[in-house]
């Protein structure tokens, strides 16, 4: 079966981690990491492992398009629209693990196959993926007034895209807490924490329904939820019992990562990286399925 | 030598009073503030601009509304709020400073200063009096917190604050940190305690000695935990140690016990519960979480709080109070 070529943008902590990924994808084919630092970690592991690698950027990228029929974005909210701009002109997929969020947003879980036509989607956040399924999952029993999520992640996997780009966190998860996740409105916070051994990436998800009970539903709904995620991050657990007060719906979950490039606690990466596998296999699926039609 | 006295009772106190502050209770003390001299007040939910929420408490009334209240109520003091990046955002700086707020403290864990780069930037652009505060500074070394100090003052930060949030701090911890940012760095220097050791005043002494000269206060001791320093009391021992404040000591009793004291939802005093965030080194406003928390599941908030200082929690993350609260259950 033919594979899709991929390209990766950005060889730092989520393009290397996403790297690792690709490489056990069915439907997709490794075939070049890009950065700007011939000396970064992800570029000589690329080499190593016999990719092409191009240390110029998007420039060097554009001059090797044969290289690629899918990119994905891995650098920063600033830089991304430049980059899908140049390859979606070329009808290159992209796509976007950034937070710039100029495409529609996409959680595997809720609507993996709702925009796999558009040449530009958005992953959220770590933070969005690994919370939205679970307000998905309460939404689709009850209407969701408010959805807030405080993701706490280990500092050393926090690389300096994400820190810089901490209000593009918060304000791209919020408003995929509504888009996707179904909420009236939504709240996003990420939380930064040290400790040694660094802490496994762990979720609060705090929600408000519209009208209380249906709790046994709701659980069984998130429990299913929590099912679906693992298919692809088997490390994605609940932390405790879902809390029930009122009208207020608190559930707590843990990421842990399948530690590809950074350790196992760096679930962020994982379920990120993981989601963004899942999106470029339907879109490989769906360009099989057309060329099959043309053939035909 | 002056002394910049920054009171937190209407941004701290927030949490003790489960961010209930109302238009009238802000005016009220904004008043009082402006007339005793104090020159600098914070107004913001206790965690900060954008801190609404499930995880710390909604507020009952917005704090735009509140720091606008504050702003028209000042003719001399000037407006401050607290941003922690990852709950608050540029835009809500952005708005607070179109009300009228003329400072601001930007927050970070003392590990994760460069989080706060661009938001000190926007601060100066805005025209802001700029400071770096360093939260949970008893988790980190003195060659940590110089680090991370010149983070802030690099990104444009005028002070720079050690901040005790968990009030496990003792003076010699203060004085050895207070004076390593002296020697290092260029800006001023300025101090934020918590009470759960009953150190509050005491530290704030050693860092006023040790160089610092912003030093937060709340009036009545209203602020998370067992409270900050409280700030009547503050200026009447720097007064007696010879340091101008520039600030009405009866007019702050006055207003501490007119305004503050009745809207108290509980006293500040050291419980058993509080003195265990110090004795820990737990985030000051866990407090009434780890209380509610420990009620519902009918665990012991010692153990809860002891657990949660052991799992090294940072500020911000009362989620661990409810897992580990059922966790002990088991």
């Amino acid at each position: 079966m033919k594979k899709l070529k991929v390209g990766i943008l950005g060889s730092g902590n989520i393009g290397t981690d996403l790297m690792y990924k690709i490489e056990r994808s069915p439907l997709l084919e490794m075939s070049v990491m890009v950065g700007i630092d011939p000396e970064s970690d992800g570029l000589k592991r690329a080499k190593n492992r016999g990719y092409n690698i191009i240390s110029n950027g998007i420039e060097g990228l554009m001059e090797r398009l044969e290289l690629v029929d899918i990119v994905y974005d891995a650098t920063s909210a600033y830089a991304h629209k430049h980059n899908s701009d140049l390859l979606t002109a070329k009808g290159k997929k992209v796509i976007d693990l950034t937070p710039a969020a100029i495409g529609p947003f996409t959680v595997p879980p809720v609507n993996l196959k709702e925009h796999i036509e558009k040449p530009n989607v958005n992953m959220v956040t770590c933070g969005g993926q690994a919370t939205i399924p679970i307000i998905h999952a309460i939404s689709r029993i009850v209407p969701v007034d408010y959805a807030e999520i405080v993701a706490t992640i280990a500092s050393l996997s926090a690389g300096p895209g994400t820190r810089a780009n901490i209000d593009e966190f918060t304000s791209t998860t919020s408003k995929a807490i509504e888009v996707v996740g179904g909420a009236k409105r939504g709240k996003a916070i990420i939380l930064l924490n040290p400790a040694e051994p660094p802490i496994i990436m762990r979720d609060a998800i705090h929600v408000l329904v519209e009208k209380e009970g249906h709790e046994e539903a709701i659980q069984k709904s998130i429990l299913e939820m929590v099912k679906e995620v693992q298919s692809y991050v088997p490390g994605y657990t609940l932390k405790a019992t879902p809390i029930f007060e009122g009208k207020k719906v608190s559930v707590f979950v843990e990421v842990n990562g399948a530690a590809d490039y950074l350790p196992a606690y760096a679930g962020n990466l994982d379920i990120m990286t993981a989601a963004a596998v899942q999106v470029g296999n339907e879109m490989a699926r769906h360009h099989l399925q057309l060329e099959k039609e043309v053939i035909l | 030598m002056t002394l910049n006295i920054l009171d937190v009772s209407l941004r701290d106190g927030s949490h003790s009073v489960r961010h209930s502050f109302t238009e009238e209770q802000v005016r009220a003390a904004a008043k009082g503030l402006n007339a005793a001299g104090v020159r600098y007040f914070e107004v913001s939910h206790g965690d900060g601009l954008g801190g609404s929420s499930l995880q710390y408490g909604l507020s009952a009334t917005d704090e735009l509304k509140l720091i606008e209240a504050a702003v028209s109520e000042c003719t001399t003091s000037e407006v401050a709020v607290l941003l922690i990046p990852g709950i608050g955002t540029k835009k809500d700086l952005e708005n607070a400073s179109k009300l009228g707020a003329k400072m601001v403290r930007v927050a970070t864990h003392v590990t994760e200063a460069d989080v706060a780069a661009q938001h000190i930037e926007l601060a100066r652009n805005l025209g802001l009096k700029t400071a770096g505060f360093l939260m949970m500074s008893h988790m980190a070394s003195v060659e940590k917190v110089v680090e991370q100090a010149k983070l802030f003052e690099s990104y444009g930060a005028e002070i720079v604050y050690v901040t005790d949030s968990a009030g496990a701090m003792l003076p010699n911890d203060v004085t050895e940190k207070i004076k390593a940012l002296k020697q290092n760095l260029q800006c001023e220097i300025g101090f934020h305690a918590h009470n759960n050791l009953s150190m509050a005043m005491a530290n704030t002494v050693a860092a006023v000695e040790a160089g610092a000269t912003y030093l937060d206060g709340s009036l009545r001791a209203l602020g998370a935990g067992a409270g900050n320093t409280q700030t009547e009391v503050m200026v009447a021992v720097l007064e007696k140690l010879g340091y101008e404040t520039g600030i009405d000591l009866y007019k702050l009793m006055d207003l501490a016990n007119d305004v503050i004291a009745p809207l108290m939802q509980q006293s500040q005093e050291i419980t058993s519960s509080s003195l265990t965030l110090g004795y820990a080194g737990v985030y000051s406003s866990f407090l009434l979480h780890a209380q509610k928390a420990a009620k519902q599941f009918g665990v012991d908030e010692r153990d809860l709080l002891m657990k949660i200082g052991q799992m090294k929690a940072v500020g911000g993350q009362e989620d661990l109070i409810y897992e580990v609260a059922q966790n002990l259950t088991r």
